[in-house]
């Protein structure tokens, strides 16, 4: 059972750390919420959109924030909750106040440009699936018949890799991972800011959650056939060679994906890879 | 001729299998998104995807038998040749999806596995843990961005879907979209559009839906003219479990896997659930229906349970209603590998082991069977003519609906695990039929630029005017409360003609209310304010053909309960009198068919704001409608009568029941 604490409170105080814009100065407000029984942070949020004033009775704007299963398998919702990233739709408010009675903490995360509020900008998260190529590379969509056969092992050892859901816990808890936050120029066009960013992001540490993809895709039977192209992918700059093994990552999975795992199997894939390479030249 | 355009809203299992297959046709295509579409809804798909397999065949499974068993299930109200193109298509769904990497559940020997889901007999169901959705939402993710990499289809991701544009002639010619987080309003041109947009779970407040399936989409192609069809038929899940912020699904899974659903005998029975002895335990559904137990369809499961704590007053508390689904008798070893997810859920959100103690549920809002009207073109032996670009097609030409946001292939009721099926199928299938609307339609040249200009303007022009607004002190959130209470206790399990009545009336003063919404932001930057208040505005075209479809419709199909229309089962001690009553039965179960087969048709008339509905046939050409008798008292002898009489009809002897026979009444009639 959910230990309640014996004297339900009659509120809970709030505090979110608030930024109107990129580049903007962020601030911290402080709201107060009406418990109730079974809340999570989105309800908390949600209470807050409904009637948005400060606990000293300021008028201001709703805070904003992303999500939307609300059952932590979209990946949505992701900030730091009380110091620690996380899904803000599973932390239980009753399991927060047994962490601080006193109140809730809510910070964006810290490893994405802010948008507003607690909404960041993750498009790097997703850049880094396309430089591992994160996918089977089938020929066509046509009926070709069913795919390869698979033992059950196999597909209990990949399956676990197939329910990232981008959230980026890992990215920020990564101390290898760091933030970059571009602007768009006054004389970019939009296609261009963009290839400037993929640029950018593609110099940098692709991250566990991109490791782990590539290999999801290297142990499929067909994605295998191009094992090679992530692994490169890998040893190019910003690959897993970047790693620290600090494996933050893994202890805030909130799928608990073996990313230690996938980076110790990508680190060998990328050494016999250079080997080899080095042997081809 | 110049690169073909195509803007596809939504990217859940529909919209990316159209994005997907268009690009391999080499179709351009623009994705527009309210959220990252490896976040949209579909990831929520716990379960599975239906096909006959080479596991069901041996049994006697085929085609035609999913083809019956979902037009059954459905209560005839579907017409028929989507529904069989789609079940036929079924396993090379499955079998594309293997291949794209889904990460399945296998046999010993490799093969997929798999579960046996509500409605069928046969283990139809394929699954990847208890993540379906997911998984096979990635998958088509993942097709996407290898797409995208190749330049070949560009993603809108956080872009509201504002309004279809269309030309004097009323064609379809593009659409306004608006930048969630810079606020820009910006006019697409496009050859086509595929709205795959998902379910409106929003209107009901809380559901088992996410926070995207507002239905603003659909709505505002409703409109601009497009039908929406059959919008009274919602279905009501059996098993979610209660929560402030969302209703959280326990998938049919749990049952499928065996998880058996029971309260205790005595009332509120204050033991814990494990020291109540079997003999205590009311095990409603598998004394009522011993053929198909604790899988029964939806409807049906919904019904009983809500009638078990509501009518006998039973729920296992008294405060909240529910009842135990238990899952304590099973292998904790096979829960985890087969169920792991969907426990995980519960155990997060409810801080309880469900392995170790029985799952408390209720019933909550899931899934819209009614949807945005679609054509489609049939063959002479009842498939569809593949890439014909009647295909998916509304009643606005160059505007095609998929997925959830369609009413095509569900009917009264969707069973389990082929709401992912029929996605994907209209997702794939729609794409060459875009491609033939290319080439048969009239030339209409460049789309005007002033057209997109103007239309362009005149939404900028609300918006602006959104903001400015300073009368009235309506708060959006508040309004929108109270209408997903209003429309729960109105439009879901039991419906009632005087409770629906007061609740359009209800719903029309809301939507004024809403009108008069002020905002508490009037920014120009991520303005979640303004976008929910838009989302809110567009709810009430949609609630209003919910309830008008549902008070007009004076019958019980599917999903949808009237109790004073319900057609009780018979009871009597002769069997002449039972013979007499099955007649008299069967008399009013084909009167009530010739009257009610027919689908609700929703026009939206933009100046008065108000829905008007007229009815269409349904094509039941392939399966001639039969009474659904789970359970009913006296199923035996309205059967025996109903297969006389179908007989006599079709001069030779067929089957009822689980349909098995009847491909054989088809093939003689
Ligand atoms: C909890 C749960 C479990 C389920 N389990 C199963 C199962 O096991 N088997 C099964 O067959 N079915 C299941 N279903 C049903 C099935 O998941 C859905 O019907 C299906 O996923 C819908 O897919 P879709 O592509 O139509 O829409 P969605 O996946 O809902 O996607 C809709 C898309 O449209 C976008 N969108 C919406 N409005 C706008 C707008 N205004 N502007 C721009 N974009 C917009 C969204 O961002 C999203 O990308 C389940 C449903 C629920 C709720
Ligand atoms: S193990 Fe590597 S990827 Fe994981 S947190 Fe540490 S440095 Fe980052
Ligand atoms: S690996 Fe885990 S923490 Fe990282 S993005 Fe995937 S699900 Fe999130
Ligand atoms: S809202 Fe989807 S993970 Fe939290």
């Amino acid at each position: 059972m959910i230990s309640r604490s014996k004297t339900s409170p009659e509120h809970v105080e709030v505090r979110v750390l608030r930024q109107a814009a990129p580049q903007q100065r962020s601030y911290w407000e402080r709201f107060r919420v009406a418990y109730e029984p079974d809340m999570n942070v989105i309800s908390v949020l949600q209470r807050i959109a409904a009637r948005p004033r400060t606990a000293d009775g300021q008028d201001v704007t709703p805070v904003a924030w992303d999500c939307n299963c609300l059952e932590e398998v979209c990946g949505a919702c992701t900030m730091v909750v009380n110091g620690r990233v996380r899904q803000s739709c599973s932390a239980l408010v009753d399991r927060l106040l047994e962490e601080n009675p006193a109140e809730i903490e809510l910070r964006p995360m810290t490893k994405f440009p802010v948008l507003r509020d607690l909404m960041v900008d993750r498009s790097r998260l997703f850049r880094a699936l396309e430089k591992v190529k994160a996918w089977v590379p089938v020929d066509s969509y046509h009926d070709m018949g069913a795919g390869p056969r698979q033992s059950p092992e196999a597909q209990q050892e990949s399956y676990p890799y197939s329910q990232c859901m981008s959230c980026g816990c890992c990215l920020d808890a990564c101390p290898q991972y760091r933030k970059i936050e571009l602007i768009q120029r006054d004389d970019e066009t939009d296609e261009q800011f963009a290839a400037r960013q993929a640029a950018t992001y593609d110099r940098n540490f692709v991250g566990p959650h991109a490791i782990a993809q590539a290999i999801l895709f290297n142990q499929n039977p067909t994605g295998q056939m191009n094992a090679d192209e992530r692994v490169e992918a890998l040893t190019a700059p910003g690959g897993v060679q970047v790693c620290g093994n600090a494996q933050n990552c893994v202890s805030v999975c909130p799928k608990e994906i073996p990313l230690t795992t996938a980076i110790a199997q990508a680190g060998r894939a990328a050494t016999v890879h250079s080997i080899k390479r080095w042997f081809d030249r | 001729m110049a690169q073909q355009k195509v803007v596809v809203i939504g990217g859940g299992l529909a919209g990316l299998a159209a994005a997907m297959k268009l690009a391999e046709l080499g179709v351009a295509v623009d994705l527009v998104s309210l959220t990252p579409v490896k976040r949209s809804h579909s990831v929520c798909a716990q379960g599975g995807i239906n096909s006959v397999n080479d596991q069901t065949r041996p049994l006697g499974d085929d085609e035609w038998i999913h083809f019956d068993d979902t037009v059954y299930g459905g209560d005839f109200l579907q017409h028929q040749p989507p529904v069989k193109e789609m079940a036929y298509w079924a396993p090379k769904i499955i079998d594309l999806m293997d291949r794209l990497g889904v990460t399945f559940n296998r046999t010993p020997e490799g093969f997929l596995d798999r579960r046996r889901f509500g409605g069928t007999l046969f283990k139809r169901t394929a699954f990847a843990g208890a993540t379906t959705g997911q998984q096979l939402l990635y998958a088509l993710d993942e097709q996407v961005r290898r797409y995208e990499v190749a330049g070949l289809i560009k993603k809108y991701e956080y872009w509201d879907f504002l309004a279809p544009i269309l030309d004097a002639g009323g064609q379809c010619r593009g659409c306004v979209i608006q930048d969630l987080v810079s606020m820009e309003i910006r006019p697409l041109a496009a050859d086509a559009v595929i709205v795959a947009s998902g379910g409106p779970g929003l209107i009901y407040g809380r559901s088992t839906m996410s926070m995207a399936c507002n239905g603003s989409a659909a709505s505002r192609c409703f409109q601009v003219g497009v039908k929406y069809a059959n919008g009274e038929f919602i279905q009501v899940h059996p098993t979610a479990v209660p929560g402030s912020d969302k209703l959280r699904l326990m998938s049919e899974s749990a049952r499928g896997e065996g998880g058996r659903v029971w309260v205790p005998r005595t009332p509120q029975d204050s033991r814990p659930a494990a020291q109540i002895p079997e003999s205590e335990r009311y095990y409603f559904l598998e004394d009522r229906y011993p053929e198909y137990g604790n899988l029964v369809p939806r409807d049906i499961a919904t019904r009983e349970i809500f009638n078990v704590c509501t009518k006998e007053g039973l729920s296992v508390e008294s405060e909240r209603l529910c009842v135990y689904l238990d899952l304590t008798h099973l292998p904790r070893e096979m829960l985890d590998t087969k169920l792991g997810g969907i426990l995980e859920i519960y155990e997060k959100f409810q801080g309880v082991d469900p392995r170790e103690v029985p799952m408390k549920i209720f019933p909550a809002v899931h899934y819209s069977m009614g949807g945005l009207w679609v054509d489609y073109e049939r063959t002479a032996d009842g498939g569809l003519t593949a890439a014909s670009p009647r295909n998916q097609q509304t009643n606005v030409p160059g505007l095609f609906a998929i997925g959830e946001c369609d009413y095509q292939y569900h009917g009264g009721n969707r069973l389990g695990a082929n709401s992912l099926l029929s996605c994907i199928f209209s997702g794939l299938y729609v794409a060459p039929s875009v491609v033939s609307y290319f080439q048969t339609r009239e030339a209409t040249g460049e789309v005007p630029p002033a057209l997109l200009e103007q239309e362009g303007r005149r939404h900028q022009e609300r918006h602006d005017a959104l903001l400015k607004r300073r009368s009235g002190k309506e708060n959006p959130y508040l309004v929108h409360q109270e209408l997903g209470n209003l429309m729960t206790r109105a439009a879901t399990v039991v419906r009632d003609n005087d409770d629906l009545r007061s609740a359009i009336e209800t719903v029309h003063q809301l939507r004024d209310r809403a009108d008069r919404c002020a905002l508490s932001d009037t920014g120009n930057w991520t303005n979640q304010n303004v976008v929910f208040t838009k989302s809110l505005i567009d709810m009430f075209p949609l609630a209003l053909s919910i309830l008008q479809g549902a008070l007009a419709r004076d019958e019980c199909r599917g999903a949808h309960y009237k109790p004073a229309f319900a057609m009780p089962g018979i009871e009597a001690d002769s069997p002449e009198e039972k013979r007499r009553l099955a007649e008299a039965w069967c008399d009013r179960f084909e009167e009530n068919t010739k009257k009610w087969l027919k689908s609700t048709i929703a026009e939206y008339d933009s100046s008065s704001r108000e829905v008007r509905l007229s009815y269409e046939p349904v094509d039941t050409t392939l399966i001639p409608p039969r009474p659904r008798l789970y359970g009913l008292v006296g199923a035996e002898v309205i059967e025996e009568v109903w297969k006389e009489r179908l007989a006599s009809r079709a001069g030779d002897v067929s089957g009822n029941g689980s349909g098995a026979g009847t491909k054989e009444t088809v093939a003689a009639s």
